[in-house]
């Protein structure tokens, strides 16, 4: 059924978009026909999946500050505005996985940056180009990528489901704060997937047993397309 | 690791100024109860691109800094209308800058990971057609990193790209901000929409204000491209209709929004260029308040503050933010001023 959405013309941003989940977003957006620009850290990865999939790659870390601006004007000066950001880069914190007594604070830090700090300075740069896009009736959207782990006190999770609870949190009230100005926010578990994240953390996982990205990312289109008023026509054919 | 976002410490303030010239000295704040029911506010939401780059003279060696000026073409970031500094950088005055090294058509000019080729020289011995090499999206990318927001010596501390942003910024077409829209956040937009009061925007590619050469000034503004949202277009009609006012936040709105009306004072929805000033002589076919920055006499935005108040009101104006020390420039305090009837503009 998610194969019939057209998404021809949407403007959409992911971040983390070269490997696991954002890779998947980025090759399936696309092949809708949404005009996609993506964020990574390193440039042969980001180069690579440019030439792919037709995407605007952007080189950048949503965990540094410096970096938000320079990526917020790349994806808005490449796509000429944005209906949808999909918060999706996310850090572990320590890798392999530790107790919180042996993590690091730096370690904390990191997740914090990535997984929250991150998202909340780019969708605040952002939100002027939602606000507008949701103002000329296009509809606009936030996607931040949560996990059971925001939910549910898993041991040797600690950095990550800490910064993944605080994010569900932060969509939850940014949604409420900006329901009138018509920007939308989505807090959505992906479930466990073969992903790089995944293999870092859990190594001895059977990968046959997990979740396929592109599962995920047709799921998360799916609800994309039924949170904007000017797509949901293609959810219900 | 996670820094902290400074922003002002003292709340700015707004001298009101209404139609008859009384004054009021308020709060920015009260901006947010300032409008009536059926009324309608529209700002600029262009973001500002980092249009200052700094780099070196190909064939002399020499340093030199473009300051993008104009675009070509909207919306394609590989060729503008450049004004060429030498040495130094923001903190010496335009005015006291030293020239750039001569530079001739087909001049390579390094600008950190860009590069650009002097296609033409322009209307002045300063300013200059120039072309990035490379695709839309590195150009981008070069501008993101390497360039830096416009700034003038009056404010010393360097502007990061986030302080050139107003916090409605989307669209990076303008040069350099469209600064009274720093006068506006996101709480005052929802107290307007409890109020009944309307909120629209147009993204204006406000260009450069200041280049430290009178010859050069003299032409400012440069012909600036707009869009007016459909939504936009209807929403200013639709306040007129309703004998509601049109509040324009800042100047590249009212150039904008005049520059799209017909005769009746209709706005027509659409892409435009806004060209020559706004003076005077100006009928104002839509706008009927503005909010501006605290400017002097002499900038054109000033200027422009003549179609909307008599010049006594004006020096009553430019007296009353002096003595009562309100901060200039565009990181400074607000002004608002409704138009004089033309009954009492025609008096004058």
């Amino acid at each position: 059924m998610q194969d019939q959405i057209d998404l021809t013309g949407l403007r959409v941003a992911v971040t983390g978009g070269t490997s696991g989940l954002g890779l998947a977003l980025v090759r399936l957006l696309t092949a809708r026909g949404a005009r996609v620009a993506f964020v990574a850290r390193t440039a042969e990865l980001v180069e690579q999946v440019a030439r792919e999939t037709g995407a605007f790659g952007i080189v950048g870390d949503v965990g540094r500050k410096d970096d938000i601006y320079p990526i917020a004007l790349q994806v808005t000066g490449n796509l000429e505005g944005l209906d949808v950001l999909i918060n999706n880069a996310s850090s572990l914190g320590p890798v392999p996985l530790a107790p919180l007594a042996d993590t690091e604070c730096e370690q904390l830090e990191l997740a914090l940056a990535v997984n929250l700090v991150g998202p909340f300075r780019l969708t605040k740069a952002l939100f002027g180009a939602l606000a507008s896009s949701a103002r000329e009736g296009r509809g606009a959207l936030v996607i931040n990528i949560s996990s059971d782990a925001a939910l549910n006190a898993y041991p040797g999770w600690g950095a990550y489901g800490a910064s993944k609870a605080a994010l569900r949190h932060l969509s939850a009230i940014w949604d409420q704060e900006a329901v009138d100005d018509g920007i939308t926010f989505l807090s959505l578990d992906p479930g466990d997937m073969d992903t790089p994240l995944h293999a870092a953390a859990v190594p001895e996982a059977d990968p046959a047993a997990l979740k396929r990205p592109e599962v995920a990312a047709a799921e998360i289109i799916q609800a994309l397309a039924a949170a904007l008023p000017s797509r949901r026509e293609a959810v219900a054919s | 690791m996670i820094g902290t976002d400074a922003r002002g410490v003292e709340p700015a303030r707004l001298l009101a100024v209404d139609a008859d010239g009384r004054m009021r000295h308020l709060p920015r704040a009260a901006l947010a109860s300032l409008f009536k029911p059926g009324d309608l506010v529209v700002a600029n939401d262009a973001a500002t691109l980092p249009a200052s780059l700094t780099g070196t003279h190909r064939p002399t060696g020499e340093p030199i800094e473009l300051r993008l000026a104009a675009w070509v073409s909207i919306h394609d970031p590989t060729r503008f209308d450049a004004i060429a500094f030498g040495a130094g950088d923001y903190r010496t005055r335009t005015e006291d800058r030293p020239p750039a090294p001569p530079l001739a058509v087909g001049d390579r000019i390094d600008l950190g990971p860009l590069t650009v080729v002097v296609e033409a020289k322009q209307r002045h011995p300063r300013l200059f057609r120039v072309r990035f090499a490379g695709p839309t999206t590195t150009v981008l990318a070069g501008l993101a990193r390497h360039g830096k927001p416009i700034q003038y010596a009056h404010r010393p501390e360097p502007l990061a790209l986030w302080d050139s942003w107003t916090r409605i910024a989307a669209d990076p077409i303008a040069l350099e901000p469209p600064s009274a829209g720093f006068a506006l956040d996101w709480r005052t937009l929802s107290r307007w929409r409890q109020r009944g009061v309307g909120f629209a925007t147009l993204t204006h590619a406000a260009g450069i204000s200041s280049t430290g050469d009178a010859g050069l000034d003299a032409q400012l503004p440069f012909d600036e491209p707009f869009r007016i949202p459909e939504r936009t277009a209807a929403a200013a009609n639709a306040a007129k209709a309703r004998g509601g006012r049109v509040i324009a936040i800042g100047t590249t709105v009212v150039r904008a929004l005049e520059a799209a009306a017909n005769l009746m004072g209709g706005v027509a929805a659409g892409d435009g260029i806004a060209r020559g000033r706004i003076g005077r002589e100006t009928p104002l076919r839509v706008v009927d308040a503005i909010v501006t920055g605290v400017h002097q006499p002499e900038d054109s935005h000033f200027q422009m503050l003549r179609a909307f108040a008599s010049d006594d009101v004006l020096s009553q104006i430019s007296r009353a933010l002096r003595e009562s020390r309100y901060h200039e420039h565009e990181a400074g305090d607000s002004v608002l001023i409704d138009r004089a009837s033309e009954m009492l503009l025609a008096a004058v």
